[in-house]
C-alpha cells in the first residue's frame, strides 16, 4: 500500500501507519503538510473518520515526506485537486479491499472555491457577505478573484478551518 | 464577450475602449441628440464612501439622457447600519432601478455584486481597487489632448491605494504607450498590478521611479494624484516626501511645451494654482468629460438596440 518507489519504507511503514481497507492513501506530501492536507480537506475527525497520519518519513524522493490515509472515504477529483495547492508532488492510492485500484498525481486546478481565505482585510471576502473565496491558480501561488491579491508562499496559512 | 458590467478596465479590449470614446465623443458634440434617449430609465446609486464629484457626474449623466436617479443616501441612515450585507442591498435596489452604480470600501466589493444582480451595475470605486469610469474620462482626456497611441505617460503620487491609477494603467496597455510611475518607495504600484502589466504588454512600457526629473522631459501626459497624509505612519514621514512629488512653476521648466497635466482630483498641494492658468492644465476639462463620457457608458449598457453588444464586438462568448 505504502509508496512503490521508496523501496525501503514498505514493512517500515506498516509499523507507523496502519493499511487501510478501503479508502485514500496520500503519499508523497512535503513534510509537516500532513495536517494542513486534513485542514484542505476539511477532516479533523469530529465525523468519525479513521485517519493515519505519517509525518517526515523518509523518502527517496522528497527525503522526507508525510503520508495521510483515511479509511473509508474516495476522495474526489476536486479534492485532488485542491491538494496540489500544499502538496504538488502527492499521489493519490484508491484503496478497495486493501488492493490499491487508482493512483493518480494532482494536477492543479484553474479555480479554488470556498477552501482558502483571502489574506487581504480590505477584500469583500473577509467582510461576512454570503460569499465563498475564490482564487485563481496561478504557476507560482494563488490570486484572489475578487480582490487580485496574490499568494505565493504560506498558502496553507490562508486555509479556510 | 459583451459586458454587462463594467467592473475593471482589466474587461475592456482596445476595441472597447473606442467605442466608449467615440460615442462620448458624438454626445459631447451634440448632448441634445440624446437628450430624451432613456426616459423612464432610473439608475440607482450605492454609494458606501462620501462622493461629491462622481456620485454628481452620474447623476447628470442619467439626467441628460432622460432618465433619472434614486440614491440609497449616506450609510448613517440607510440599512446598512443595520447590518445589511451589500449583496442583500444590491439584490433589493435592483428591484428599483435598470441600473446600479456602486462605490463601496471594500476590493472586489463591485465584482462580488454583479454576481448578485442582473441589471448592469458599473464600478464607482472599490477601495484601493479599480475605478474604471474614471479611467474612461481619463483617456477621453488624453485622447483629445495627447493621442492615445505613441504615448509616453507619467503617473505620479499614491500609486499604492490610487485605484484611478490601477484601472488607468491596465486599460494602457491597449495602446502604444510608455507608462513611467513616480513614486515614494512606500507607494509603490502594488505587485499585483504590476503583475498584471507585465502579463498584459509584456511589461516592455512599464518602468518605476522615486523621481520626476528623470522623465519630466520625455513625457507627453503628467497625471498627478494624491498623496495622502493619512496613509504615513508619522508626519515626518510625509514631509519628507511630499514635497519631491508637487507641481509648480519651476518644476515645468524641464517640461515639453506639450505637456499635458492630469489629475483625478481633489487635489491638494500637488499642483500649484500658477499652473491652472497655463496651456498644461486639462484636469478641470478631465472633470468635466465626467458627464459625456458616462453618459457613453451609461447609453451602451442600458440600450436594448444593440448598443451594448458594441461594447466588444457584438460577440457574446
Amino acid at each position: 500500500m505504502s509508496d512503490d518507489h521508496d523501496h525501503h519504507d514498505g514493512d517500515e511503514h506498516e509499523l507507523r501507519v496502519s493499511k487501510i481497507r478501503s479508502g485514500t492513501v496520500i503519499d508523497h506530501v512535503r513534510g509537516g503538510q500532513a495536517l494542513n492536507v486534513l485542514a484542505i480537506l476539511g477532516i479533523d475527525g469530529s465525523e468519525g473518520e479513521e485517519v493515519s497520519v505519517g509525518m517526515n518519513v523518509p523518502s527517496d524522493r522528497l527525503a522526507r515526506k508525510d503520508i495521510v490515509k483515511v479509511e473509508g472515504r474516495e476522495l474526489s477529483q476536486d479534492e485532488v485537486d485542491v491538494l496540489s495547492l500544499i502538496a504538488p508532488d502527492a499521489t493519490i492510492n484508491i484503496v478497495r479491499d486493501y488492493e490499491v485500484i487508482e493512483k493518480h498525481r494532482v494536477e492543479p486546478p484553474e479555480i479554488v472555491e470556498g477552501v482558502l481565505s483571502c489574506p487581504n482585510a480590505g477584500c469583500i471576502t473577509t467582510s461576512g457577505e454570503p460569499v465563498d473565496s475564490r482564487f485563481e491558480v496561478l504557476e507560482e501561488g494563488v490570486r484572489c478573484d475578487y480582490c487580485g491579491t496574490i499568494v505565493r508562499d504560506e498558502i496553507a496559512a490562508l486555509i479556510d478551518t | 464577450m459583451r459586458h454587462d458590467h463594467l467592473i475593471t478596465s482589466k474587461q475592456l479590449t482596445r476595441g472597447d475602449i473606442e467605442t466608449i470614446l467615440d460615442r462620448a465623443a458624438e454626445i459631447d458634440a451634440d448632448p441634445s441628440a440624446v437628450a430624451d434617449r432613456h426616459t423612464n430609465t432610473l439608475l440607482g446609486l450605492l454609494f458606501f464612501e462620501p462622493s461629491t464629484r462622481t456620485k454628481m457626474s452620474f447623476e447628470t449623466a442619467m439626467k441628460r439622457l432622460g432618465g433619472d436617479v434614486v440614491d440609497m443616501g449616506s450609510v448613517e441612515s440607510s440599512s446598512v447600519k443595520k447590518g445589511e450585507t451589500l449583496a442583500d442591498t444590491v439584490r433589493v435596489i435592483e428591484g428599483y432601478t435598470d441600473a446600479l452604480v456602486l462605490r463601496h470600501p471594500k476590493q472586489g466589493s463591485a465584482t462580488m455584486a454583479s454576481e448578485f444582480v442582473d441589471v448592469p451595475l458599473v464600478n464607482a470605486g472599490d477601495g484601493a481597487g479599480h475605478h474604471p469610469s474614471q479611467t474612461m474620462l481619463d483617456l477621453y482626456t488624453i485622447r483629445e489632448n495627447a493621442g492615445l497611441d505613441d504615448l509616453t505617460i507619467g503617473i505620479m503620487g499614491d500609486l499604492k491605494y490610487g485605484r484611478t491609477v490601477h484601472s488607468l494603467a491596465h486599460a494602457l496597455t491597449n495602446f502604444d504607450a510608455q507608462q513611467h510611475f513616480i513614486s515614494p518607495e512606500s507607494l509603490r504600484l502594488p505587485r499585483e498590478v504590476v503583475y498584471d502589466l507585465h502579463q498584459e504588454d509584456g511589461g516592455a512600457g512599464i518602468r518605476e521611479h522615486e523621481s520626476l526629473e528623470e522623465v519630466l522631459p520625455s513625457l507627453d501626459v503628467l497625471y498627478v494624484t494624491r498623496i495622502q497624509r493619512e496613509r504615513f505612519p508619522d508626519e515626518q514621514e510625509y514631509q519628507k516626501v511630499a514635497g519631491e512629488y508637487q507641481i509648480g512653476s519651476e518644476t515645468l521648466e524641464a517640461a515639453g511645451d506639450d505637456l499635458t497635466i492630469m489629475h483625478p482630483l481633489p487635489r491638494v498641494d500637488e499642483i500649484a494654482p500658477e499652473i491652472d492658468e497655463t496651456d498644461h492644465a486639462a484636469y478641470f476639462d478631465q472633470a468635466h468629460n465626467g458627464v459625456p463620457v458616462r453618459m457613453a457608458l451609461l447609453d451602451l449598457l442600458l440600450s436594448d438596440d444593440g448598443a451594448a453588444d458594441r461594447l466588444g464586438g457584438g460577440s457574446d462568448e
